[in-house]
């Protein structure tokens, strides 16, 4: 029987139970939901060695701002021999802000949760050098967070760097998603809230 | 402003610069002292603005710390705030030595999150393949002259980008721009091939394949070069699939796998062309598959050029784009005469499309590697979360375990024949 990503997600929940939400199908795609992040580390384990997803390809975060859990974190996990793909995700709450890191199962993950720590301010246990990647270290806010405006907030860092926040008055237009009616949606300058 | 504050950088370069407490330390162990070197972010081999921080013992690395982000612009921020249309300009300052295969990419992307990736139009597919061929062999031209020219070989730096030239020259025929196309839009192109333009595509063709040759005959059995590559940077099978490499980087190291086999998107799984595999896994065989590459993708070039739905200048009349207006940009003209595509024109520049909620990730071979996008819809016309999955980024994550044991030297051919673009790994 040929690997799919429904075949991959019916695995994951015959071994873990009730550990691993229903399948969200999309696109022909496959989602499961880890209830518990503390646990992602077993579940990326059993998934690598068992189920040949040997390849991890990316790692992504979400902040759903004014929703508990805020954080999501978003496991891109393939196979190079079946080909197959499957997508974990895991909510993180934002008073913990901290889950185990899967550096141990794929070394490709160091550089993924260094960029998640830098741009959203998540924390992973056991990594082994948990440090900023793109902003430099000292740098005082994480800019991917939803509260961040697109402009900026001013920080300095002296000798190396300061930054003030961008002239976006009438400047570039910004476009809001789903917003109430088409004046709220529509592309226009904004100033950040 | 914030009131100036102290802080620790944890910085090697910048600690070892500062004099020890107490002088007599220095003197202990003279010999087993290491000595750490800072190249870059601004080095010939560094391509762009890498910076590493190097532990010498001697002349060999002991330790390898790669400090990126110089070019980093928040490009997922700003993804976040534009509507899917705006973004695609941003996509070219990625790799931006394959501008055409970031905008295919980043548009095929949206387009499953549509769902109309399938109601692509023939010739539109068509074109987009081409545009991805031409682009794995721009870069992959300039990855070996590059590659050639920081190991000494200056001669293939100067035949390559003769040739390089004249992929510009047909890229700017397309799209009007050299360098930043922004040729794609969600659900097809922004115009259709000008007159004439495939005869000077087969033209060029014609050309690149004797180029192609002569760089062989400059590289392959050039005793200098093969000292410097083989058995260099040698990454093994094991190695490259955990550290999540990607492109020729992954098929240097013996893995079979090319998205376009594996997943094939647009018509590659139509066309008739092989996927190079190297042996060793040294920057020796990185080389060998990007030559190969290029002679693959002349071989698909040719083969969607004589395919072509429509024929050469269309004379056939094959649409572009998907007949949807409520979803792909009308054409202009009709925009300008009709009622039905001036109102499609205006909520789809002012509003953006209609994404339905959902999140898909889509990857692309690019030059570089894989590219992939991961969006996260909650409906309307903007992105909730864009996330690229960048191949330099990945590619050069496997630096710190690949560099300790190398001598110095080597670094410079490791960094070439990794091949790798900050603007595309900083983001």
């Amino acid at each position: 029987m040929p690997t799919t990503p429904e075949t991959l997600a019916a695995a994951l929940r015959e071994k873990f139970g009730i550990l691993i939400g229903d399948p969200v199908l999309f696109r022909g795609e496959a989602s499961v939901q880890v209830t518990d992040p503390n646990r992602i580390v077993e579940v990326a384990d059993y998934a690598k060695n068992q189920l040949a997803l040997n390849y991890l390809v990316d790692i992504s975060s979400l902040d759903h701002y004014g929703e508990d859990p805020r954080w999501t974190v978003v496991y891109e996990l393939r196979g190079l021999e079946h080909k197959a793909s499957i997508r974990l995700r895991t909510s993180v709450s934002e008073e913990k802000s901290e889950l185990p890191s899967v550096t141990g199962i794929w070394r490709t993950a160091n550089w993924h949760e260094r960029e998640i720590y830098d741009m959203m301010g998540i924390r992973f246990s056991g990594h082994p050098d948990l440090r900023r990647i793109l902003m430099w270290d000292g740098y005082p806010y994480f800019p991917l967070r939803k509260d961040f405006p697109l402009a900026g907030k001013p920080s300095e860092l002296p000798d190396i760097a300061f930054t003030r926040p961008a002239p976006l008055e009438g400047g570039p237009f910004v476009t809001v998603a789903g917003g109430r009616d088409t004046v709220a949606r529509e592309p226009r300058a904004r100033n950040p809230e | 402003m914030a009131s100036t504050q102290t802080l620790e950088i944890r910085d090697a370069a910048a600690r070892a610069s500062k004099p020890s407490p107490s002088g007599e330390e220095e003197l202990i162990d003279v010999q087993g002292e290491k000595m750490v070197l800072n190249m870059g972010p601004s080095h010939p081999s560094t391509h762009g603005v890498l910076r590493l921080v190097l532990e010498l013992d001697g002349e060999i690395v002991t330790q390898a710390m790669p400090d990126i982000g110089y070019l980093h612009r928040g490009d997922e921020k700003i993804a976040e705030n534009m509507t899917y249309t705006q973004f695609i300009p941003y996509t070219d300052r990625l790799d931006y030595l394959a501008p055409l295969a970031n905008n295919v990419a980043y548009a095929l992307a949206v387009e499953k999150l549509m769902g109309i990736d399938k109601q692509l139009t023939p010739r539109c597919q068509h074109i987009r393949v081409i545009c991805c061929e031409l682009a794995r062999v721009s870069a992959h031209l300039l990855g070996i002259g590059c590659f050639a020219m920081d190991v000494g070989a200056l001669t293939v730096f100067m035949h390559t980008f003769t040739e390089r030239e004249k992929i510009y020259n047909l890229a700017e025929a397309i799209s009007g721009a050299r360098l930043t196309n922004s040729y794609t839009r969600i659900g097809g192109l922004m115009r259709d091939l000008p007159p004439g333009w495939t005869d000077q595509c087969r033209q060029f063709l014609k050309e690149v394949v004797v180029c192609i040759d002569e760089v062989e005959r400059l590289l392959t059995r050039n005793r200098i070069w093969v000292d410097r590559t083989r058995d260099i940077g040698v990454i093994s099978k094991e190695m490259a699939i955990d550290f999540g490499l990607s492109g020729p980087n992954l098929r240097g190291s013996g893995v079979d796998y090319d998205v376009r086999k594996a997943h094939p998107y647009l018509l590659y799984d139509q066309l008739d062309f092989e996927v190079p595999v190297g042996s060793v896994g040294d920057c020796y065989d990185r080389y060998l598959v990007r030559m190969e590459e290029m002679r693959q993708s002349v071989r698909i070039l040719h083969q969607c050029l004589d395919r072509l739905p429509g024929g050469p200048d269309n004379a056939g009349k094959e649409p572009i784009n998907i007949p949807d207006g409520k979803t792909v940009l009308p054409d202009k003209a009709k925009v300008l005469t009709r009622m039905e595509e001036l109102i499609h024109q205006f909520i789809l520049v002012t509003q953006g499309l209609n994404a339905p909620p959902g999140e898909i990730y889509f990857g692309a071979e690019n030059p570089k590697g894989e590219l992939g996008f991961y969006i996260h819809s909650k409906g309307g016309g903007t992105p909730y979360r864009l996330k690229i999955r960048s191949p330099s980024f990945v590619n050069l994550s496997i630096l710190p375990a690949l560099l300790p044991g190398h001598m110095v030297s080597d670094t410079v051919s490791i960094l070439g024949s990794i091949d790798f673009v900050m603007g595309e790994c900083d983001r």
